[in-house]
Parts: structure tokens; C-alpha cells; sequence
């Protein structure tokens, strides 16, 4: 990279906490968060759509961060894996994760852990059929699946019971 | 990682217009990125400029007179949510599996996307020739086009909407330096005789800003075949719209997608005037196949594309078995 690469400043707030960074502008919002803000929960996968590694949620939504230009943030609400917890209490997603033996290797959990977040933010009584169809961008090599969803399923059963 | 570019997010349409280059290559919309980021990446697409079309006010759907129009930026979730849209539609828009694919990519963006041909795509060109010959009649090919395949391209037409549209009769408004003009979806789309061309009878410098819907009484169904449900794009699918009056079928028309280099609209006309049954579903749909020219690998499609024709209608028609 040279001198004249064109850069970018946003500011946004990354899991509540206002930040504002400067990167080249070719940047994807995965690599910022990953390289300029530290927040290396986060993974890159595939980049390309494939995984749902990288996903995260920009106001309020669901979205892949390698496929996001973090030059398209500004002022944007950005919530990563980082930010699930509340305080020092893991969030019920994270507990039945680490109950059920949904994650192995680790390394898809972020993203099914967002991608789960979302699902249940808008559908708290979401169905087995539904899980799996919220799931589907998201890949695992590790745990065959089942136990995600049935992480998923038991969490959001302890969260419509809170 | 992607090469350094500059980036713009115009405020205006007439903005944007003039941010864009006269030659394909030198800028590139960006509208939701999902495919045009993987484009980048892979070094198929390298442009100096990006132009995002977020602020330039193109999403959004309202009726207009006898059509539904549908603002380019209209995002997948949105087109879902929307009680007005077509049913073929909001099959073909359920398809693409992902929420996050779903909340991010645009109406416009999936009919404009750049084919999945894996040697397009690994920078090999649209056409995958080599010494004169196509790398693809010579290499792996199970995905590749079975209609339309005598020319060089070999790739299929890679999106899921612009069959439904094309049933139904859309057209897409498309604004330009000199003002805008009006496109059937079907003449969106060309097959290239060079590799120098793209696959879109648009200019590097035009933008697609509507989609124009007619509000019609048919009834409309898309058909996808998959192999898996998610990350993929279908093996072949169908998409119709039939009007029935007193049991019969006074109009219909239909069009295969993933199956040629361009959405492959095809005549079932042979229904009107008769009852639509399972029995006449499957007749024009083997008639509709017979044309296919599948290469060595791909002759599964042939009957994926008439078993996907066939349901169609049938869903359409309310009389789909299922499964
Ligand atoms: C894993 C995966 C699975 C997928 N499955 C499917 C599927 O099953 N079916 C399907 O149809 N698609 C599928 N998609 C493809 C696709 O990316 C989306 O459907 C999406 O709608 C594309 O929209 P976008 O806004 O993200 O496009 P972008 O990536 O932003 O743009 C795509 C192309 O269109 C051009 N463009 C965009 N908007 C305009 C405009 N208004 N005027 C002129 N040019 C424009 C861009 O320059 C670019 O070349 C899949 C993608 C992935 C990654
Ligand atoms: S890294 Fe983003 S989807 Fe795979
Ligand atoms: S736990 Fe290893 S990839 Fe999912």
C-alpha cells in the first residue's frame, strides 16, 4: 500500500461505546473491527458470503461484515460477539452454547451466536424449522449442527422464561 | 483484502450519474455488496472508483397507476415484508437463503449480478476461452448453461429474480446522462460475443433506478430447485404466471432461470384454452425441454429444469402436491 491510498474516517458505536477510526478506504468493515478497533471475536472466513463467520448486526440488523464497506458506517450501530455479554454475565445464547457442546473448534461461533442473537431478537418463540432456516448462511465444520440448534432452542426457552 | 479505490456515496442521482465512467471496468455501483465485493476480492472486477447508490434515495415500494414500482435499493427483506408483492417474487426473494443475504442485498443488485461460472469468476473471463477453445466444454461443466449454449458463453444467467419478473411482464426504469428510458427485463440481458463485452444492455454509466411491476390478476409462482438449502444458488428453477377464467387458461407464460447465459423465457401458450392438470403441466413442460442442448455433465439439469416447470404451474394453479 502506498503513501496516496485513499482513507476514511466514521464514526460509530461499536457494543454501545462511541469510536471513531480512520483506515484505507478499501476496507471492509470486518477488517476494521478486526485490525483497527482490536475486536478480533469476530472471523474471517470465507469472505466472500459463504460462512456467516463474520457476521455481526449494523442497526439492528443482521449482516456479513466482510461483504460491508466500513467506509458506509458512518454514524452506524454496530454490535459484535464482543458485546454480547451484560457485564460479567454471559449472555443465555453464550451459556447453552457452552452447556449443549455447541461449539468445538470455536471458530464459526461467533457468527451463529450473532446470526442467533438476531434470529431471537425479532422471533423469541422461533421454531426448530425456523432456527435452522436462520442458521442457513452459517457454516460449521465441527459440530454437525444439532447441538446448535439445540443451544439455540434452549436459550431462547430461558429467555422467554426471564 | 481488496485493491485500494476510491469511494463515493452521492447524495443525488445526478450525483452518482456523473461519478460513473464510460468504459466497464474504471467505476462500479455498489448497491448492497454482496456480490460485488466478492467480485473485488477475487480481482474479477478492479475498479478505481466505487459509487454507492445507498443515499440516493432508490428504495422503497409504492403502486403507481397498474403497476407496483419497486425502487432499485429495495432490500430482499423489504420486497418479503411487503404485502403488495407478487408471489413469484417473494418465492424467488425466500430462496436466497441467509437473513443476513436477505437484509443486505438489493432487487437491483440480484439482477445485475455477475455470473457464478467458476472460471469467470477464478479471472478466466465471461466466455472461458483458452487457445481458442472454452475451458468449460473441455472441464467441469455440471452447472453450466443446458439452453443457449451454442455460442461461446457457457455460464447461466446467475439471478433468481429476474425470471419471476420476466413472467410477470416487469420492466426496469433506467436513468442515464442523456435521461431514462424503459426496459422489458428481459431485454436487460444479452449473451456477449467478446470477452470484452458484459452481459447487460446497459452502460457502464447507466442506472437501473425501478423495477416496474404490473399489478395483474394471474396467478404466479416460482419454482427453485436446490441442491442445498442454503449458500447456493439453484440448479434450475421456474417461474410462471397463469390466468384462469371458468377453470380454463386464457394466458400464460413462463421463464427458466439458471438453466442459459440469459433468464430463458419460454412459450407455454399450448395451455391456453384447456384445464391445467398435472398431466397438461407435465406435457408442455417435456415439450419446453426438448430444445435443451445439455453438454456431457449437465443433462440432470435438463430434467431438473421440466420437473421445476412443471411444479410451477402446478403451484400456481393452487395444485401443487406436496411433498
Ligand atoms: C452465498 C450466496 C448465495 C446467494 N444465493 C442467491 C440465490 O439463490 N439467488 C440469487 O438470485 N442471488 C443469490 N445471491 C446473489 C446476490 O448477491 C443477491 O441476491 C443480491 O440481491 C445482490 O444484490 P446486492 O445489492 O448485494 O448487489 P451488489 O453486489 O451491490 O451488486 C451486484 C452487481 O450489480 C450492479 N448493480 C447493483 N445495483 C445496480 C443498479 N441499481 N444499477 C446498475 N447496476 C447495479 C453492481 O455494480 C454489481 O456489479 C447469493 C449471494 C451469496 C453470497
Ligand atoms: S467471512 Fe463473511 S461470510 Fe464468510
Ligand atoms: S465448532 Fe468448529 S467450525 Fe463450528
Amino acid at each position: 500500500m502506498t503513501d496516496d491510498t485513499p482513507r476514511t474516517s466514521v464514526r460509530m458505536t461499536v457494543n454501545g461505546e462511541d469510536v471513531e477510526t480512520t483506515f484505507g478506504t478499501h476496507k471492509t468493515l470486518l477488517e476494521v473491527l478486526r485490525e483497527e478497533l482490536g475486536l478480533t471475536g469476530t472471523k474471517h472466513g470465507c469472505e466472500l458470503g459463504e460462512c456467516g463467520a463474520c457476521a455481526v448486526e449494523v442497526d439492528g440488523k443482521p449482516i456479513l461484515s466482510c461483504l460491508l464497506m466500513a467506509a458506509e458506517c458512518d454514524g452506524a450501530k454496530v454490535e459484535t460477539v464482543e458485546g454480547l455479554m451484560d457485564d460479567a454475565r454471559l449472555h443465555p445464547l453464550q451459556e447453552a452454547f457452552a452447556d449443549l457442546g455447541a461449539a468445538q473448534c470455536g471458530y464459526c461461533t461467533p457468527g451463529f451466536l450473532m446470526t442467533a442473537k438476531s434470529l431471537l431478537d425479532a422471533n423469541p418463540k422461533a421454531t426448530r424449522a425456523e432456527v435452522k432456516e436462520a442458521l442457513s448462511g452459517c457454516l460449521c465444520r465441527c459440530t454437525g449442527y444439532q447441538q446448535i440448534f439445540d443451544a439455540v432452542l434452549s436459550a431462547a426457552d430461558k429467555m422467554g422464561r426471564a | 483484502m481488496m485493491h485500494a479505490f476510491e469511494y463515493a456515496a452521492p447524495k443525488s442521482l445526478d450525483e452518482a450519474l456523473k461519478l460513473l465512467g464510460s468504459a466497464w471496468g474504471d467505476t462500479e455501483i455498489l448497491a448492497g455488496g454482496t456480490d460485488l465485493l466478492s467480485l473485488m476480492k477475487d480481482f474479477v472486477v478492479q475498479p478505481k472508483r466505487l459509487v454507492n447508490l445507498a443515499d440516493v434515495g432508490l428504495a422503497g415500494i409504492a403502486p403507481e397507476g397498474d403497476s407496483l414500482v419497486i425502487g432499485a435499493m429495495t432490500t430482499l427483506d423489504a420486497l418479503l415484508a411487503h404485502a403488495s408483492v407478487p408471489t413469484a417474487l417473494t418465492q424467488a426473494a425466500a430462496g436466497v437463503h441467509s437473513p443476513q443475504l436477505r437484509s443486505m442485498g438489493t432487487i437491483g443488485g440480484d439482477l445485475l449480478q455477475r455470473p457464478r461460472c467458476w472460471y469467470f469468476r477464478r479471472g478466466h473471463g465471461l466466455l472461458a476461452q483458452k487457445d481458442g477453445a472454452s475451458m468449460v466444454e473441455a472441464g467441469d461443466h455440471r452447472d453450466h448453461a443446458v439452453f443457449g449454449n451454442g455460442g461461446a458463453a457457457k455460464y447461466v444467467n446467475p439471478s433468481s429474480f429476474a425470471p419471476a419478473l420476466i413472467a410477470l411482464g416487469a420492466s426496469v426504469k433506467v436513468r442515464g446522462q442523456n435521461g431514462e428510458r424503459s426496459l422489458a427485463v428481459k431485454d436487460l440481458y444479452r449473451t456477449p460475443a467478446s470477452a470484452t463485452e458484459r452481459e447487460f444492455t446497459i452502460a457502464s454509466n447507466e442506472i437501473v433506478t425501478h423495477v416496474v411491476v404490473p399489478i395483474s390478476r394471474s396467478s404466479n409462482a416460482t419454482y427453485e430447485i436446490r441442491q442445498r438449502h442454503g449458500l447456493d444458488w439453484p440448479e434450475a428453477s421456474a417461474s410462471v404466471a397463469v390466468t384462469v377464467v371458468d377453470d380454463k387458461v386464457t394466458a400464460a407464460s413462463a421463464c427458466l432461470g439458471h438453466v442459459a447465459p440469459v433468464p430463458w423465457t419460454v412459450d407455454v401458450s399450448s395451455l391456453v384454452g384447456s384445464v391445467l392438470t398435472a398431466e397438461s403441466a407435465a406435457a408442455v413442460a417435456a415439450e419446453v425441454v426438448a430444445d435443451a442442448t445439455p453438454l456431457t455433465m449437465n443433462g440432470h439439469k435438463v430434467e431438473l429444469a421440466k420437473v421445476a416447470l412443471t411444479r410451477a404451474l402446478l403451484r400456481a394453479a393452487g395444485k401443487e402436491v406436496v411433498r
